[in-house]
């Protein structure tokens, strides 16, 4: 099967490992990934802060990139929602008739990486071997606009050695909210503050999600109260194997 | 000694400030903090539970979000048969426009009746107008009658709840204000001794004065009626002994048909208060001879609804059936309370609706003051997509604040501009990868974190670090290993 990784903006710049996870953890599963030189950003960010033109824009500009594309697959839970929450919408205001039939045949297309997994290729058992306590944070976009459901615990549940300890207030907020967290920075470092003491109580060794932009706002609470617990994405966690452990764990 | 909270929070939208600058006194005031999350961590667990025994809650959410999207489209004509039907039953439907319009009217009605003394079942429509202080300056006493609004009044508080306005003071608090106001030295903060207190107090009101106020829950054009639910009695008690009542209500509160209650109060009594049913559902239409008030007037309140109503995508605001679940699902709320907010109604629901009672021309920061976590939508039981009436308010703001030339060099709406310039190209977006991967090498300290950022960046760590950049972009990684493993390089290695 052939796919093309739409890596975001965001794990190109700041988590690389994340995608190299990801192109791993893909071809060991037969899947022949592909990648657009030209990618940069779904618009997510823009259009949660009300640049709505921006986002149209930048919605345009992926659509055009991917339109014949097979198979996109995107390890970034709250941008897949993006796409499918609201560009139908950007499209709808601001677009032409031939972007609004572009996308619709495009969207069906579109994938997170463990309804990929799961839904996609069928797999639940990705052979992976991940040694380690693991508390698994189900991120706002993952759980309320693309109903990721128990996928997520499937994948782990396969993974060797893996140990799942269940997060306490599971579907409460982390409070990172893109410019949320600087425009709003008082109440959303309160609502870190009280979602950091749920995934500290796990006693787990990592915390990991479907979403790198929640793992950043923790784990820089993490690092910056020496909270001796690392943030993790997901698809590091199934690409790490006995012959080449996750970077995370080195 | 004083409880007071929040210092002197403002619930007028127009005077309010900023939610950023607003939540600053809630969140140093931990003692508030703690009576808030406790008490909707309390109401959250009972709603939760007894949605979860109605096997078919997500089809009685589909038809009651369908039964107020109806009534929405057809207002006008619902709300001219509830006026036809109330009127015959000798009722009196007087029509506001806006605030002062209704404060004005309900005032002209207290001087017919001679009436200096006021009773009130708890309506937050009347907070919305300020009703009760304009009454005070007249010269009417009024006299709240709901336990909670009785803890606000005799101890000069704001509502911080549309369902529980003094959700943010604890029993203690609540000891000292009746112990104070009421002259009862010795009171205890157990709950029998406060409610006991209230109800003494309350009795003398409930038989001296013949003049009552009211909300409505519902009203029905099919019978002219209205119906207001609550859990204490002391509704029931101003809708029997007055000689008088008069009803204020939002025009976006009518249902068509009586038949619609079945589903109505069945979502709202468990989303609200986490009941099977509420304790009691008092349903009145126009006057009956010999029973309850013999004088009854209705006021039908625009206030900007109207406005909400002819804009397609935020309608569905309208469709709110004031149940609260929305801020008790709120993780932004359960961190700042209600006064925040700077209205009457806070959390997710207020976020939206003030700025549109507004018209947009205040209360522009609150469709910001939301995460888009989607618990609000999720429960709410009218299906109102609050996530999306907030995206489409904070591109009207933008659109707003984007034609103030001072706002030109805000380093938000700086950094969006650029962004978006970047975004569109991948080449300038890799070229502004690797001045930042420079740029920020000087923020980097030896462990690989940024503790501190200017301007934008410093808000977030104020609290939180920030990983470095790494040395490598993936689409760099990617690049590397596509000429390691290409044909060419392939064949150079034979």
């Amino acid at each position: 099967m052939r796919a093309s990784l739409f890596i975001t903006c965001y794990n190109d710049t700041l988590f690389p490992e994340t995608g190299r996870a990801v192109v791993s953890l893909l071809e060991r599963l037969g899947v022949q990934l592909d990648f657009h030189p030209k990618q940069t950003c779904c618009g997510q960010m823009h259009a949660n802060t009300g640049f709505r033109g921006e986002a149209f824009s930048q919605a345009k500009r992926l659509l055009r990139l991917y339109q014949d594309t097979e198979t996109v697959v995107i390890p970034s839970s709250s941008c897949v929602a993006m796409m499918r929450d609201q560009y139908p919408g950007l499209f709808e205001e601001l677009g032409s008739e031939s972007l609004r039939s572009d996308f619709a045949a495009l969207l069906p297309r579109i994938f997170e990486l463990s309804e990929f997994i799961v839904d996609r290729l069928g797999i639940e058992d990705v052979g992976a071997y991940f040694p380690h306590k693991v508390t698994y944070h189900a991120s706002c976009h993952g759980l309320r606009a693309l109903h990721l459901g128990d996928r997520p615990y499937r994948l782990l549940a396969k993974v060797r050695g893996l140990e799942l300890v269940p997060l306490p207030n599971v579907d409460r907020c982390c409070g990172f909210g893109g410019t949320f967290s600087v425009k709003n920075a008082e109440v959303s470092s309160a609502m870190l503050a009280v979602k950091l003491q749920d995934v500290v109580s796990t006693g787990a060794e990592f915390c990991t999600a479907l979403d790198n932009s929640c793992l950043m706002h923790l784990g820089g609470a993490m690092h910056r109260q020496y909270a001796g617990m690392k943030t993790i994405h997901m698809a590091e966690i199934l690409a790490a194997t006995e012959g080449s452990p996750a970077e995370a764990t080195h | 000694m004083s409880h007071a909270v929040a210092s002197h929070p403002i619930l007028d939208p127009t005077l309010a400030p900023p939610f950023p600058q607003a939540v600053l006194p809630v969140l140093r005031n931990p003692q508030l903090r703690k009576n808030v999350s406790h008490a909707i961590d309390v109401i959250q667990a009972k709603r939760a539970k007894l949605v979860a025994e109605k096997k078919d809650w997500q089809e009685l959410r589909s038809a009651a979000s369908a039964i107020r999207a109806h009534a929405l489209e057809n207002l006008g004509a619902y709300l001219e048969e509830f006026e036809t039907r109330c009127t015959a039953a000798g009722g009196t439907v007087h029509w506001a426009a806006d605030a002062a319009d209704a404060r004005r009217i309900i005032l002209g009605l207290l001087r017919e009746e001679n009436a200096s003394d006021v009773i009130k079942i708890k309506t937050m429509t009347s907070a919305e107008i300020q009703l009760n202080p304009f009454l005070e300056a007249a010269g009417v006493n009024v006299f709240e009658t709901d336990l909670a609004e009785i803890i606000l009044q005799l101890g000069d508080e704001e509502p911080s709840h549309i369902v529980v306005p003094a959700l943010h003071i604890n029993r203690s608090q609540v000891r000292e204000i009746f112990a104070r106001r009421m002259g009862l030295k010795d009171l205890s903060d157990d709950p029998h001794a406060l409610t006991a207190a209230a109800r003494t107090y309350l009795r003398q009101k409930f038989l001296k004065i013949p003049t009552a106020i009211s909300g409505a829950n519902f009203l029905i054009a099919e019978t002219g009626g209205v119906a207001v639910v609550e859990s204490e009695g002391n509704g029931r008690m101003c809708l029997t002994l007055p000689k008088t009542m008069i009803t204020l209500a939002g025009i976006e509160k009518v249902l068509p048909r009586f038949q619609d209650l079945e589903v109505m109060l069945q979502v709202l009594a468990r989303s609200a208060t986490g009941e099977r049913m509420n304790p009691y559902n008092s349903l009145w239409t126009g006057v009956t001879p010999g029973d309850g008030p013999q004088r009854f007037h209705v006021v039908l309140l625009d206030n900007g609804r109207s406005s909400i109503l002819g804009k397609p995508k935020q309608r569905q605001t309208l469709k709110c059936i004031r149940c609260a679940a929305c801020m008790n699902a709120c993780p932004v709320y359960r961190q700042t309370g209600g006064h925040a907010y700077g209205s009457v109604y806070p959390g997710p629901i207020g976020a939206i609706l003030t700025p549109q009672l507004m018209q947009m021309h205040h209360a522009q920061s609150l469709p910001f003051a939301s995460s888009l976590c989607g618990a609000c939508y999720e429960v709410c039981p009218v299906k109102i997509n609050i996530p999306e009436v907030l995206l489409e308010l904070r591109s009207q703001v933008v659109n707003q604040e984007r034609k103030d030339f001072a706002r030109f060099f805000d380093p938000m709406y700086l950094g969006l501009r650029v962004a978006n310039l970047l975004f569109g190209s991948s080449r300038l977006f890799h070229a502004s990868q690797r001045m930042g991967r420079i740029g920020l090498r000087f923020f980097t300290r030896k462990d690989g974190w940024i503790h501190s950022l200017p301007s934008v960046g410093g808000k977030w760590t104020q609290t939180r670090d920030l990983r470095g950049l790494p040395s490598q972009t993936f689409h760099e990684w990617w690049a590397a290993r596509a000429a390691q493993t290409s044909p060419l390089s392939i064949k150079e290695a034979k």
